[in-house]
């Protein structure tokens, strides 16, 4: 049977995205609906006797009226903004920094990358040791030498929470800073120059072409900012294990101790499964702006 | 008179945003070759002692080297098996003629942003049902599986640069589309499979969550699971967390400064050519 | 035996007609010019003869051979494309080897074949180079050489000079016309370029809008263009359309517009008297001098081998051409005359046939 040329073409690119497919189906998209379907039954791992009685959305109504699962949410979202916030400032504060031209530029790249490329759990000790209250160097900076009050900042819920959100701040706010790059890179140096010549100084520049002609980066950084920080871990086991009384506890965190600490998979996956729908009615909004480039795209 | 000014500031800015971002990273190196009595000290001492104590206290109270072999081990063979599927999906999904092309972009998209929790508990059921738990495929499947959308993001943005009448020239010349594929495309894709394995590499390294579920056995567990776990018996480890952190960070280090470049263009180009 | 004959082909993209019933022959070893303004299915025609795309309706024989099934491999054809298409990761001999080895032609062949394209092109010095070492014109040599060193039943050209500066153009152009000569294979060559067309060319095919709007030699398409389409595409600067009415005066038909009267040259022209026409007049038709025509100089050029004088009579623009010793200025008064016996008349947008009088007998009649 000779196919026509397209059809081949066809047959030829789906054998070449199939494996992919494959293992996104397994590993992504079957275990979400399996996260679904464990939320409506009671399982206690560590009492397998009980077995595992589907109890429809009995997880659900428990979920409504849990007062820690709320601090999570409020938590998250109070992280979420704060951290996007300050890191897309400094993330443009550095995009603009290495937008330049100057001799050594390849260095502060290079360092200012050094955050984003360290795991994530070493930065957390990094800071945790930075933050600690008897040999801290925070501490130190802050009181001198004189031991008289050393602040536990980790033991305050309000630096707690601070604290995390200045470790991912330094963390990630160079991936913002590169995303901004790539849209500073793409204002041609004509329109600076007219600005110049027209008498415009620096603050003027930036306010008139920079700002709006970068808008499309900064929606870009913003989302992916968004998306990662509601995904936020790490930080929180490391540094704080959710305390001090739950004041930095996120919905990942919790979700965790739900399953894995606990052995709740019911319930914790109820969990998961709010967790996975606030994320994804924001990645539905971030698809169908991407999406739509793509499909611009060749072919 | 205006101008040095603005760029006495600029630099100084530079040098305060240089300083701060390699400060935290720089102080813990500057701890792990400290003695056990110097991490105490107040004032903090600047200047180590450069002694080696914590570095031989991790290999041999902590696992440290196996940490270092296990990270190696999964962070290989994930970024290997991401790049081989990355290279051909991609070049599907940028060059050729498909169905569902957008459809099938949106769902890697989509799976790169799920949040780990949400599928972390039937994974590991998948994994315990066979018997994959602490082993190495066990932890190496689902890392391949959140790199996948990367990769492909990445080589498919590269090989959209590629000129365009390409594969007519092939096609002209005698070949099919394997040959095209073999002959043409993948010689072509070196520079962008070399950032995507960067990329995926330091992912794959760096990753916690499942590998805290995934490698509950000390004997597998990678480095950052074993940092993030380090207990002393009395008092926290400092000096040997400093040293495990140190080794677990120096060579990612040493590829950023080495391929800053080619790490900037392949995460700006990802995110916004697309 | 035809080399290429297209016979009813038609390709819809997206529910427009980008080719419609497209139908020639071109005979062996003629090189044929596909000729058209962008956008209008040149390069689809091309395309489908190279088996690069799949045509809805219609059929194309190579070499009387029906290929419509065959891809472009079996089809025995080569192409040079606009972006030359070179191969960036091998050099220069590796590039025109290519071919031959996906055709699996044993080493010392190879070696035999692909020098000897070279030496033709005069590129064997740089067989070691790659592509992006190399100016344009020499990468546009090796794309031709790709092409010609599998000797195939067929060359397609597809816009090769566009990407060229206009000196390397021309002399690309003769370079093209000496090898055509000297291999003599049927060639296709696609270009919006009219003076590629005319220069290089045996037969053209005039395309607009994915209809052919002509079929002819060089000398045919400009002298006899069909339409009006034809007739203000093809010529430089363009022809002088002139819209009006024939009428009898006496015995003589006359063309008038508005105060312009003419005289018409052919007795059978007397069925079309009292209809709309429109006539075409070539700027080489018109010159300073006594005649029909008078008007203002808006704008003159002065291109060193001739003048090209730009004059406004009434509401009508015309372009006119004289010596390189026109003496006149911008804003002076001219009178230009007219060569009765190169004038053009269209009715309904086609051609009306003007007599030409004895072949040799150019201007005979000039008012």
């Amino acid at each position: 049977m000779k196919l026509s040329l397209s059809a081949r073409e066809r047959i030829f690119a789906a054998f070449l995205v199939l494996p992919c497919l494959l293992f996104v189906a397994i590993f992504a998209f079957y275990p979400i609906l399996y996260s679904f379907y464990l939320s409506l039954h009671r399982i206690i791992l560590s009492l397998p006797g009980l077995k595992q009685p589907f109890i429809g959305l009995a997880n659900y109504r428990e979920l409504l009226h849990d007062a820690v699962a709320l601090h999570s949410l409020v938590n998250t979202f109070a992280f979420v903004f704060a951290s996007t916030f300050f890191e897309l400032v400094f993330g443009l504060i550095i995009a603009l920094i290495i937008n330049r031209h100057f001799s050594g530029r390849g260095i502060v790249r290079a360092a200012v990358l050094v955050p984003w490329a360290i795991p994530t759990v070493v930065a957390s000790q990094m800071w945790r040791f930075i933050f600690n209250d008897n040999y801290g160097l925070l501490n130190y900076l802050l009181f001198g030498s004189g031991v008289t009050s050393y602040k536990a900042w980790l033991a305050d819920p309000f630096f707690a929470f601070s604290a995390i959100v200045v470790a991912d701040v330094w963390k990630t706010s160079s991936f913002a800073a590169l995303i901004i790059l790539a849209g500073l890179q793409t204002i041609p140096d004509e329109l600076y120059e007219a600005a110049r010549i027209d008498g415009a100084g620096a603050w003027n520049r930036f306010r008139s072409i920079t700002l709006p002609l970068i808008k499309p980066a900064l929606l870009i950084a913003l989302l992916f900012r968004t998306m990662d920080a509601f995904r936020v871990f790490d930080l929180v086991f490391v540094m704080t294990q959710g305390g001090p009384a739950d004041s930095t506890n996120v919905l990942q965190f919790y979700g965790y101790k739900k399953i894995f600490a606990e052995g709740l998979m019911g319930y914790g996956s109820t969990i998961s499964v709010l967790v996975f729908l606030v994320t994804f009615s924001v990645s539905l909004l971030y698809i169908r702006m991407i999406g739509s480039r793509i499909l611009q795209e060749k072919t | 008179m205006k101008e040095r000014l603005e760029k006495a500031g600029f630099a100084v800015l530079t040098l305060f945003v240089v300083c701060l971002s390699l400060l935290p990273f720089l102080w813990f190196l500057d701890t792990s070759l400290k003695t056990r009595i110097d991490i105490t000290a107040i004032p903090p001492a600047i200047v180590p002692s450069g002694s080696f104590h914590f570095y031989e206290s991790a290999i041999e109270n902590y696992n440290l080297l196996h940490f270092v072999k296990n990270s190696m081990i999964v962070a290989g063979a994930s970024t290997l098996i991401t790049i081989l599927l990355s290279v051909f999906a991609g070049y599907a999904l940028a060059r050729l003629r498909m169905k569902y092309k957008g459809i099938i972009m949106g769902s890697f998209l989509l799976v790169s942003m799920f949040p780990q929790i949400s599928i972390a508990g039937p994974v590991w059921k998948i994994l315990q049902s066979f018997g994959w738990l602490n082993t190495y495929q066990g932890l190496v499947l689902p890392y391949v599986t959140l790199t996948l959308p990367l990769g492909i993001w990445i080589t498919a943005s590269f090989f959209r640069e590629l000129p365009g009448e390409l594969e007519d020239a092939a096609k002209i010349d005698g070949c099919g589309h394997v040959q095209t594929l073999f002959k043409v495309i993948i010689p072509l894709a070196a520079p962008g499979v070399f950032t995507a394995a960067l990329l995926v590499f330091i992912y794959a390294w760096n990753e916690f969550f499942f590998a805290l579920l995934i490698m509950t056995e000390k004997s597998y567990q990678t480095l950052p699971v074993g940092i993030a776990l380090f207990q002393g018996q009395y008092t926290m480890p400092w000096g040997e967390i400093a040293a495990a952190s140190t080794v677990a960070t120096v060579p990612l280090v040493l590829l950023v400064f080495l391929f800053q470049r080619r790490i900037v263009r392949g995460l700006s180009a990802g995110a916004i050519k697309g | 035996m035809a080399g290429l004959k297209i016979e009813n082909l038609t390709k819809t993209f997206g529910g427009r007609k980008v080719i419609d019933h497209v139908s020639f022959e071109v005979y062996e070893g003629e090189f044929c010019i596909l000729l058209g303004p962008s956008g209008c299915g040149k390069s689809t025609v091309l395309r489908l003869i190279a088996g690069l795309e799949r045509q809805d309706g219609g059929g194309v024989y190579i070499g009387d051979r029906e290929v419509s099934g065959l891809t472009p491999k079996e089809r025995d054809i080569a192409m040079v494309f606009q972006s030359y298409a070179l191969y960036p990761h091998l050099n220069v001999y590796e590039n025109i080897a290519f071919p031959l080895k996906i055709r699996k032609m044993s080493r010392r062949e190879i070696e035999k074949k692909v020098q000897a394209a070279a030496g033709l092109l005069g590129i064997d010095t740089m067989l070691r180079r790659k592509p992006k070492e190399l100016s344009g014109g020499q990468r546009q040599r090796v794309a031709i050489g790709r092409a010609i060193v599998r000797e195939p039943r067929l060359f397609l050209f597809d816009e090769p000079l566009s990407n060229l500066d206009a000196k390397l153009r021309s002399s690309m152009r003769v370079e093209l016309a000496g090898l055509h000569k000297k291999l003599g294979i049927t060639t296709i060559y696609v270009t919006h370029d009219q003076i590629e067309a005319m220069t290089l060319g045996q037969k053209i095919v005039v395309i607009d809008r994915g209809v052919i709007q002509q079929i002819g030699t060089p000398r045919e398409v400009y002298d006899k263009p069909a339409n009006l389409f034809t007739a203000s595409f093809i010529g430089m600067p363009s022809i002088n359309l002139i819209e009006g009415r024939l009428v009898k005066k006496g015995e003589e038909i006359l063309f008038r517009s508005d105060d312009l009267e003419i005289p018409v040259a052919r007795r059978d022209f007397e069925r079309y008297v009292g209809g709309d026409v429109t006539s075409g007049i070539r700027p080489e038709s018109l010159g300073p001098g006594e005649g029909p025509l008078a008007g203002r100089l808006e704008h003159i050029e002065h291109l060193g081998s001739e003048t090209i004088l730009y004059v406004k009579s009434g509401n009508m623009r015309i372009t006119a051409k004289a010596g390189a010793d026109f003496g006149g200025k911008v804003g002076e008064d001219i009178s230009l005359s007219v060569n009765t016996m190169d004038i053009h008349f269209f009715l309904d947008g086609k051609r009306l046939d003007v007599a030409r009088g004895a072949e040799n007998d150019r201007g005979a009649r000039t008012v």
